[in-house]
């Protein structure tokens, strides 16, 4: 293995617990809710809606009266849901990693080791970009494929005890196709997060204290002061502009698929799906990519390039913290 | 051979505080310098220049190359051990290992393991769980592992109980050090270190008020037991110190004649400590 491919094991060592087991966790908690949701509703003999996002009662509805198209619709719903909640776990992990990431070694001091070792700034920095942008999404999900499976196994039991075969609807679902379609999301998710990944390592290699306050203070002071601007009726930037296209692009851009909603009425399509919509669609390539054809991405793009960029020639020589 | 080290108006800045002003010395290969000076003296603003770890004025070169642009490159060939406890407290001991052999290229993984074995520390223990002593012994490990030809020690021991102070620079010189290599260490144990410096740079208020080799030093310095009968014709030849022991003067003196001194009563080495104190009387005044 490389030097590179030992700066991203690093980070791995180091984050497991955030990489690793919150996804872990978090899908482990979420299929024994929807367990025990299930065998209250078997045992009650009610229609208990099993919350979470598994839309356990179309599915088990459709599967009863022999619906076993809109059934396995239902099963992507359930895989959506599972990789939807991940990525909400994903952003809190990866949010406060890129904070601590250029940080906590110098709080620590352990910075004073990793600069014992000839290893460039350059590396350093963009082993963690990789970390968050690349090996942090694998990871959520295969962790999301693997819960849906183990869902598909309680799917799969919970037909046989009704006498129902589950291979005709799991046959309906589109497992493999929703898997590929997540992947091809990986690369636009990375070029969207740029910016929020550019800007938590700035205030990361930056502060001397508190980076979370930089990086969420300023823009919402700017965003404050803007306003006032605004009011006192001088030229300002449109407050649509400044938190959709600025604030929520630095902050909130590593949440993956965000961007979906953002390109069009396809998303919302989820809440729709039972009405015969395909799910593949919503993924469809030519819908993620299509979003490469609008400027923004690029610009911010380049945006977040030049705060990486910033970064490593901060990680150069700020060592000190106040603490 | 040409200097592993060289600093020419070697000059940093925080702020308005003057941290070094322009000195300017030599490092060769093969010796083991003390770098010794009170606390705010410039000692670890020197270190860091000549690590890569910060900015500075001047002309410096490690080994022929610019610390500031060159830093992974001289990382290959220096090694430094900045104060105790900067291993990250989370990292395991095999993963510490496995890591740097993974990024050094000069890192004997063999070397390293045999060292380890004549401690406590198992590799499946993280950081945090070693005392302070451990940590220090994983990261002479770590280092004493890898064939670098400069090592830098800024206060190594800091906090060490005697028995660990001991046996690091025992190793240090038993089974590190030889001709190509060269140790620059700063400390206030001075005492500690005194009989393996081969030199010295004493450093004050960001200048260098001495720069010798122990020879120079032992033959520039001496120290003198008086009688109070001759202590006036000591006080005479402007001795650098004095101080009183069981009512006799004891007198540091700089660069005068041995013979004359003799007659005054008993001579001595002097210690590097005394030379110390004498040397920055007044430094906090």
């Amino acid at each position: 293995m490389n030097t590179f491919g030992w700066l991203v094991k690093r980070e791995y060592w180091e984050h497991k617990g955030g990489f690793y087991w919150a996804p872990i966790w978090v899908s482990g908690v979420m299929l024994l809710l929807t367990l025990l949701g299930i065998v209250v509703a078997e045992s009650a003999a009610s229609r208990i809606e099993v919350n979470g996002g598994i839309p356990w009662r179309e599915i088990s509805e459709r599967m009863s009266s022999g619906d076993f198209v809109h059934a396995g619709t239902g099963l992507d719903v359930a895989y959506v849901a599972l990789a939807g909640l991940l990525c909400v776990v994903f952003f809190f992990v990866v949010f406060f990693y890129l904070l601590g990431a250029l940080y906590d070694d110098r709080r620590d001091r352990s910075v004073l080791f990793w600069k014992s070792l000839p290893v460039s700034d350059t590396s350093t920095v963009l082993s963690k970009v990789a970390a968050a942008v690349l090996l942090a999404p694998l990871i959520s999900m295969a962790i999301a494929t693997l819960a849906y499976i183990v869902l598909l196994v309680i799917v799969g039991i919970w037909a046989l005890l009704h006498g129902i075969n589950p291979l005709p609807a799991i046959g309906a679902s589109h497992t493999l196709g929703l898997f590929w379609r997540f992947l091809l999301t990986l690369p636009v998710d990375a070029l969207v997060a740029l910016p929020t990944v550019g800007w938590l390592l700035f205030w990361s290699a930056y502060a001397r204290s508190k980076p979370f306050l930089w990086a969420v203070l300023v823009p919402l002071f700017a965003f404050i002061a803007n306003s006032w601007i605004g009011l006192m009726g001088l030229p300002h930037l449109s407050k649509e502009f400044l938190y959709k296209d600025v604030i929520s692009r630095l902050l909130f851009g590593i949440m993956p698929g965000w961007w979906l909603e953002d390109g069009g009425e396809k998303f919302r399509l989820t809440r729709n799906v039972f009405r015969g919509d395909d799910m593949l669609e919503v993924f469809s390539p030519s819908h993620v990519y299509g979003l490469l054809a609008t400027p923004g991405v690029w610009v911010g793009a380049i945006v977040g390039t030049a705060l990486i960029v910033a970064a490593i020639w901060l990680r150069r020589s700020r060592i000190e913290t106040s603490s | 051979m040409s200097a592993v080290v060289h600093a020419r108006k070697l000059s940093k800045k925080y702020g308005t505080t003057v941290a070094l002003d322009a000195v300017d010395f030599e490092i060769e290969a093969g010796r083991i310098v003390g770098l010794i000076g009170p606390n705010g003296a410039g000692k670890t603003t020197a270190l860091k220049a000549i690590l890569g770890l910060s900015e500075f004025d001047g002309e410096l070169s490690v080994l022929g190359l610019d610390p500031r642009t060159d830093r992974p490159k001289l990382m290959e060939q220096v090694c430094f051990i900045a104060d105790v406890a900067v291993l990250p407290r989370w990292i395991r001991v095999g993963q510490a290992i496995d890591f740097v052999a993974g990024v050094h290229p000069r890192f004997s993984r063999e070397k390293c393991e045999a060292y380890l074995g004549h401690t406590k520390i198992r590799k499946d223990m993280r950081v945090r769980e070693l005392s302070k002593g451990m940590i220090v012994q994983l990261h002479l490990a770590l280092v004493m592992a890898i064939d670098a030809r400069v090592l830098v020690l800024d206060e190594p021991t800091l906090g060490l109980d005697i028995l660990y102070r001991k046996t690091f620079y025992e190793n240090l010189l038993s089974e590190y050090f030889d001709e190509n290599k060269t140790i620059i260490v700063t400390t206030h144990q001075v005492e500690e270190v005194e009989h393996i410096l081969t030199d010295l740079i004493f450093i004050r208020d960001g200048r260098i008020v001495l720069d010798a080799s122990m020879d120079e030093v032992a033959d520039r310095y001496s120290e003198i037991m008086v009688n109070p009968d001759k202590a006036e014709a000591a006080r005479a030849l402007n001795p650098l110190s004095e101080r009183q022991i069981f009512g006799k003067s004891i007198f540091l003196f700089d660069g005068v004649d041995r013979s004359r001194l003799a007659e005054l009563g008993e001579m001595h080495k002097p210690s590097i400590v005394d030379l110390f104190v004498a040397t920055m009387k007044g430094t906090y005044a």
